[in-house]
């Protein structure tokens, strides 16, 4: 029996085009990865101050700020090293495009630096002080102003929203890549982000009752994550035939292995299983659990982000 | 305000390829580098198979993805004849036009910038034709304006069978292959 041809020769060969697009590489989704556990961060941080913890002395508040500065910073630099245009990187912020999803992000970390100064300047640590005296009296006049505070908790939370749904809109809104066509990325990605920043607070709190509240809502995160990524499977599942085809790289197609072993299993599964059993007692807490959520995060990003380049409307076409 | 478009004759086209050399001439297209491309296609079971070679481009859609994506605005659609252009001064080189374009019509440029076809807007506004439809030596192409009833490109489209490519991307494209 003679099956049916459908071949496709083409004579282009860009470069990171063909055969397959691979424009973006590492410093996109390392980028996704660092603004997305600080978009969850700056929640957490911003809900300990709305809710009142910050009157703890050691609440986890007052040192996470500054590590989301830093790996905000660091994020924005991989973001920076993939342009490659890079002495035109200031026309960004010449103007403001409505519709692209790039240009509300670079005016949305624009925001997010001032509300993590903010959180910072609650109470700065000590080698601040010492670095820049003043800011012991500006710290002062700020606790004095408790409704500041709980303003300050809301700001971080608002844009720490903002930031992480937006890397996941990003993406979400590109018809040409099939397997971002979810409106659901986002969800993925800010809960992601809020898993990767609870492992990571979980990890550093010197408050032992933080650490276990931070356990248990990572555990929380989890679960979601686990059925946001059910309800974007079954959402792609049921679309068209390019969708299908591009879910099914994730299933059983060459990004399976990967995404089974080490976003799901190792990323999801496995640190669930161990928290769920040292928050019950049965187990003491030790840093492995959280360390598997932070990796199966940023794992995530890459899977997420080369899978979603491979997948295309031709190779819908040509099956 | 004209809206330009070009219909390509798959049953003329040979896949000769004088329309990239044209191209890489006139817009002087680094080497490894193509704005235009011959695509062979072929599907069908023997002995009815069913054999198409087009010339393909920048689709310079109506609905367009890379211009919606860019966050400078130096993905553009040209006040003339609603050509999808770079402005290359404004180009950061984030790659999301690039990554956007459901055809893949897009690379970035050595120089940094993200490039693609310009339907030879610089030889359009002169009154001539794009350098690919100039050199076809089979004239499978045509160059015109869309919304001219009385344009070539208008009634070919209105006498002879045609598709684009990827209709269900829904990006309107403005180049249509005769069937």
């Amino acid at each position: 029996m003679i099956s049916q041809i459908i071949e496709l020769s083409t004579t282009r060969h860009n470069p990171h085009v063909d055969p397959s697009m691979a424009m973006w590489e590492w410093q996109i989704p390392v980028y996704l990865f660092l603004g997305g556990m600080v978009a969850g961060m700056m929640i957490i941080s911003g809900y300990f101050l709305f809710s009142g913890r910050h009157k703890e002395s050691n609440c986890a508040c007052f040192s996470i700020p500054f590590t989301s500065v830093v790996l905000l910073s660091a994020g924005m630099f991989a973001l920076f090293l993939d342009l490659s245009h890079k002495l035109y990187v200031w026309r960004l912020y010449t103007t403001f495009q409505l519709k692209s999803p790039m240009s509300w992000g670079a005016w949305i970390l624009i925001l997010v630096y001032p509300a993590l100064i903010a959180n910072i300047l609650i109470r700065p640590s000590q080698w601040m002080i010492k670095l820049i005296p003043n800011l012991s009296t500006i710290s002062q006049k700020i606790s004095k102003h408790h409704i500041l505070i709980r303003n300050i908790g809301i700001l971080n939370m608002l844009f720490g929203m903002m930031l992480g749904a937006y890397t996941g809109v990003l993406l979400s809104t590109m018809v040409s890549r099939p397997l971002w066509n979810s409106a659901l990325l986002w969800v993925l990605f800010l809960v992601s982000g809020l898993s990767a920043a609870a492992a990571y607070v979980h990890l550093v709190a010197k408050n032992k009752a933080e650490s276990e509240l931070l356990a248990k809502a990572d555990n929380g995160f989890l679960v979601i994550e686990l059925f946001t990524f059910v309800m974007l499977f079954l959402g792609l599942l049921n679309s068209s035939k390019t969708h299908i085809d591009a879910v099914y790289l994730l299933i059983d197609g060459p990004f399976a292995p990967t995404f089974w072993v080490f976003v799901i299993m190792l990323g999801i599964v496995i640190p669930l299983i161990i928290q769920l059993l040292a928050v019950s007692h049965k187990i003491k807490h030790t840093p492995i659990a959280p360390i598997m959520v932070i990796m199966g995060g940023l794992i995530l990003r890459f899977i997420i982000v080369s899978a979603g380049q491979y997948s295309h409307w031709f190779n819908a076409h040509l099956k | 305000m004209p809206r330009y478009g070009m219909v390509i004759d798959t049953h003329k086209c040979v896949g000769c390829n004088d329309c990239v050399v044209a191209c890489k001439t006139e817009n002087n297209i680094p080497e490894g580098y193509n704005r235009d491309w011959i695509v062979t296609e072929s599907h069908g079971k023997y002995p009815a198979v069913h054999l198409e070679i087009r010339t393909e481009r920048c689709n310079h859609c109506s609905n367009t993805p890379c211009v919606s994506c860019c966050p400078t605005g130096a993905s553009h659609i040209h006040d003339f004849g609603g050509v999808v252009l770079v402005d290359h001064e404004m180009c950061i080189g984030c790659k999301a036009c690039v990554e956007s374009c459901p055809y893949d019509a897009r690379f970035i440029h050595p120089d940094g910038y993200a490039d693609k076809c310009t339907f030879c807007i610089h030889r359009v506004e002169q009154g001539m034709k794009p350098a690919c439809v100039e050199v076809c030596p089979t004239y499978c192409m045509h160059f015109g304006d869309l919304d001219d009833p009385n344009s070539e490109v208008s009634q070919l489209l209105n006498s002879r069978k045609w598709h684009v490519n990827l209709p269900d991307a829904g990006t309107e494209p403005n180049i249509f292959y005769l069937t």
